[in-house]
């Protein structure tokens, strides 16, 4: 290939690929300036760390929402995982009175739903929408069973530390989703396990001919989602206090909304850590400006729908015009 | 409007001067050709020689830059392919253009289902479906969802649905390429009542053989340009067609070299499973170059598949060079030094969401990763663009979506995996199906190639010549068995195709 043909393509991709890497970091960005300006109470620190720490749950287990759904799958199950697991937590550090040990069993219980998951859809072949829908029903129905249908108060003050506490001024949650961010973006990205799961999600013959062991990746995301989503739920009864049984009105939906507002492909094979965090940030300012607006949730859940249908949309032009 | 005569009767449909120019390719130039009612005209051409381009012209896809198609002496230029089936002309694309959950006289009748006050007609429906069906002498229950029917008969399908249109100019593009020997004589039949009913057909195809079997004249075409019609192909030869194809002779396409043979490569011992209808056994040695041939349905895929572990093995012992392995898995064969290239590119063999890079490296990914999961961004990049120089891969940059570049590059990319790989024995299977001819001549140099270097080459293929041309040992497979193993000298297409044929009685060279 001659020097000059290879350098012209370069350039022209490299264009295209800030774009594809970060058109709607762009987007947040103008968005960010915009609510800035035009609403009043939305540029000021508090106001932005309260911004990201609403979103760092939907953040962290957007991470490994990504995985999911860039192996071609997705899961439902996240939202009463949450939930489940903030009760479970509550519960075992009320009855054991250590910490640690209430957190870790919240996670374990994440975990254990997660690898259950994977193996019914990796090894038994259930569809992925069908399996992640019963355990998040029977999962939900846990939580309610185990907490008796109420919140769980936690008395041990040391419960409180990883929801509200701060550290450099950042509550430790958004610290938590920003770890997770650098974690899973290079193992999406650097590592062979990301980049088979990227195959997978392509073209899932191709990668099991190729040598990728297919059955034995999904597991792992799927446990890895689990064992996220567990912590995540960790986290949020920390920051509440208290284990709440009701799962986070429709977290999984938000979650996978943020994924693809942010330009992961619901069919797979196309995402990155970048379309994550865009996607979690934009759903964030504009949550956040509508509440600054007093606009009325019923008005919100419209806007957020509309929202969601213009990113896939504009997704569909991206992929047209290549 | 003139009537045409009926001794020297005017083209049915005919290009004039049909030009078509995309962003920085010329696909078409000044092509002018026409084809009578009742002829059926061979379209051939290498990959990117204009066909499907020309295709497109004619139904209505792409409307030409300059220059127009002329029906019975009229200029028509189409908008859409609805503009185009409404004046009585249709193109059967290789990708069947049927809704798979609905019937077949749903289908049919796709768009103008009859109906009483807006409710169909269900009965009417059917029987004019049936109708339609027995005039290409097929017997398919009209009721039946498509997505059930084998591709053959949703070809038929196709063309019938093309004929209750009233369609008068029917080109067919690749009809025989998913089909078995069965399925394509019926085809042929088909092609033939067409003929007789007075359509003009044209028939794009990279078969030789059935280009001489149906067609009467052929028009090549070279590089977006017009380069010779055959009124006639009486006394025209193979090389002459292929000749006119590539521009150049190509004398010795299969590019063979005997080589020193003596180590075995692979050795597999009695396997069975689905598909096979009798325990299969069969050795390549180190070097050697083995044609695996059989029609469409006699095991040839599931064969390899099944040595390859991407299917349960039932029974059976693979040995790869004096080691025998376990295979369960792809992984596992690999794992032992045994590389496979599918059959369905676009099924099983590329990743479509994926850069060239991506494609190339997945097999050497695993290996390759610093403690042996981060991934060697510097090494791949510098695998891919060697493969890419050495298998001589026509992208822009390693970066390219594989999804844009030809069949050819794209099975050249394929293979290109394995090359990094310390590959013991390769199964191939169909690997230059829907390829050009001159990248098909540089996958058999690629395969000579890897053979030299000891490799041991199983490549199985229903394209005869290419079976016998390539192989240093010709395997033949019939009803899910291995009928003959025939040494290269002995195989004559002839012999070959006899033991390959279902109907014919056991006999010729058993398998050692």
């Amino acid at each position: 290939m001659t020097e000059s043909a290879g350098s012209r393509t370069t350039s022209l991709s490299a264009v295209a690929l800030v774009w594809e890497r970060a058109g709607m970091l762009v987007v947040f960005a103008v968005l960010f300036a915009a609510c800035s300006l035009f609403v009043e109470d939305f540029f000021s620190w508090v106001n932005v760390k309260g911004l990201a720490l609403a979103v760092s749950q939907i953040g962290m287990v957007g991470c490994t929402m990504l995985f999911c759904l860039a192996s071609g799958d997705f899961d439902l199950s996240v939202g009463s995982v949450v939930a489940c697991s903030g009760v479970v937590a509550a519960v075992v550090t009320n009855a054991a009175g250590s910490v640690l040990l209430g957190m870790s069993a919240g996670v374990l219980v994440g975990g254990a739903v997660g690898l259950f998951n994977g193996v019914v859809i990796a090894r038994f072949r259930i569809n992925a929408l069908i399996a992640t829908l019963a355990t998040m029903q029977v999962v939900r129905g846990l939580g309610f069973i185990i907490s008796g249908g109420r919140a769980v108060g936690v008395t041990n003050s040391g419960f409180f530390v990883l929801g509200t506490s701060s550290f450099l001024g950042i509550p430790t949650p958004v610290w938590v989703a920003l770890v997770c961010f650098a974690v899973f973006g290079f193992l999406l990205q650097r590592t062979t396990f990301g980049r088979n799961t990227l195959a997978v999600g392509g073209n899932k013959e191709a990668a099991r001919l190729s040598g990728i062991p297919v059955a034995r990746l999904k597991t792992i995301i799927f446990s890895m989602q689990g064992l996220m989503a567990g912590f995540a739920g960790v986290v949020l009864a920390s920051r509440m206090t208290s284990g709440q049984p009701k799962p986070p009105e429709m977290f999984e939906l938000q979650v996978i909304s943020a994924c693809v507002l942010g330009g992961v492909a619901l069919t797979g094979g196309v995402g990155t850590i970048g379309c994550v965090v865009a996607g979690v940030l934009i759903m964030g300012v504009v949550e956040n400006a509508q509440n600054l607006l007093n606009v009325p949730t019923f008005y919100q859940n419209v806007v957020r729908g509309l929202i969601l249908l213009a990113a896939v949309m504009l997704d569909q032009f991206k992929n047209r015009a290549r | 409007m003139t009537v045409p005569e009926f001794s020297s009767p005017a083209p049915a449909v005919e290009f004039r001067s049909v030009s078509k120019t995309f962003p920085g390719v010329r696909a078409l130039g000044d092509v002018s050709f026409g084809v009578r009612s009742g002829e059926v005209r061979a379209l051939i051409g290498e990959n990117g020689a204009g066909k499907s381009t020309l295709l497109k012209v004619l139904s209505g896809v792409h409307p030409p830059d300059a220059g127009s198609v002329v029906l019975d002496g009229r200029d028509r230029v189409f908008g859409s392919t609805w503009e185009a089936l409404d004046a009585g002309v249709a193109v059967i694309y290789q990708e069947l253009q049927l809704v798979p959950e609905m019937s077949v006289a749903e289908n049919l009748y796709l768009g103008h289902l009859p109906s009483r006050l807006g409710v169909v007609d269900r009965r009417g429906l059917h029987e004019a479906a049936r109708r339609d069906l027995e005039r290409l002498g097929e017997e398919i229950d009209p009721a039946v969802k498509v997505g059930r029917l084998p591709i053959a008969q949703r070809q038929m399908v196709e063309i019938a649905k093309a004929l209750t249109r009233g369609a008068r100019v029917l080109a067919l593009d690749e009809p025989t390429s998913s089909l078995s020997s069965r399925e394509v004589e019926r085809l042929f039949a088909t092609v033939t009542e067409l003929k007789r009913n007075g359509c003009a057909v044209l028939y794009v195809t990279h078969r030789m053989d059935e280009l001489f079997r149906v067609c009467d004249s052929a028009t090549v075409l070279r590089d977006g340009r017009h380069v010779e019609t055959f009124p006639s192909l009486e006394g025209v030869s193979h090389d002459l067609l292929v000749n006119r194809m590539v521009g150049r002779n190509i004398e010795d396409v299969f590019d063979y070299r005997p080589s020193a043979r003596e180590e075995i490569a692979m050795e597999v011992v009695g396997v069975a499973g689905p598909g096979l209808s009798k325990p299969a056994s069969f050795t390549v040695a180190k070097g050697e170059v083995v044609g695996l041939f059989g029609l469409i349905g006699a095991g040839r895929s599931e064969l390899l598949r099944l040595v390859f572990g991407a299917e349960p093995m039932q029974d059976g012992v693979v040995k790869v060079g004096d080691r025998q392995v376990r295979i369960s898995s792809p992984n596992d064969s690999i794992r032992s030094g045994v590389a496979f290239c599918p059959e369905d590119r676009k099924k099983d063999g590329i990743v479509p969401t994926a850069s060239v890079l991506e494609n190339l490296n997945l097999v050497a990914r695993g290996r390759t990763a610093r403690l042996g999961f981060v991934v060697d961004d510097s090494w791949e990049k510098r695998n891919a663009q060697d493969q890419i120089e050495r298998l001589g891969i026509r992208t822009p940059s390693v970066a390219q979506k594989i999804v844009n570049l030809s069949g050819g590059n794209q099975q050249k990319t394929i293979l290109a995996r394995w090359l990094s790989e310390d590959v013991t024995a390769l199964l191939l299977d169909e690997p230059t199906r829907g390829v050009d001819v001159g990248a098909k001549s540089e996958i058999y140099a690629i395969i000579r190639d890897l053979a030299d270097r000891g490799v041991g080459v199983v490549l199985a293929s229903s394209d005869l010549p290419e079976a016998i041309g390539v192989a240093d040992r010709l395997l033949v497979m019939r009803e899910g068995a291995v009928v003959a193993s025939i040494p290269r000298g002995e195989a004559d297409e002839e012999e070959v195709l006899r033991l390959a044929l279902p109907a014919s009685p056991d006999s010729g060279v058993e398998m050692a």
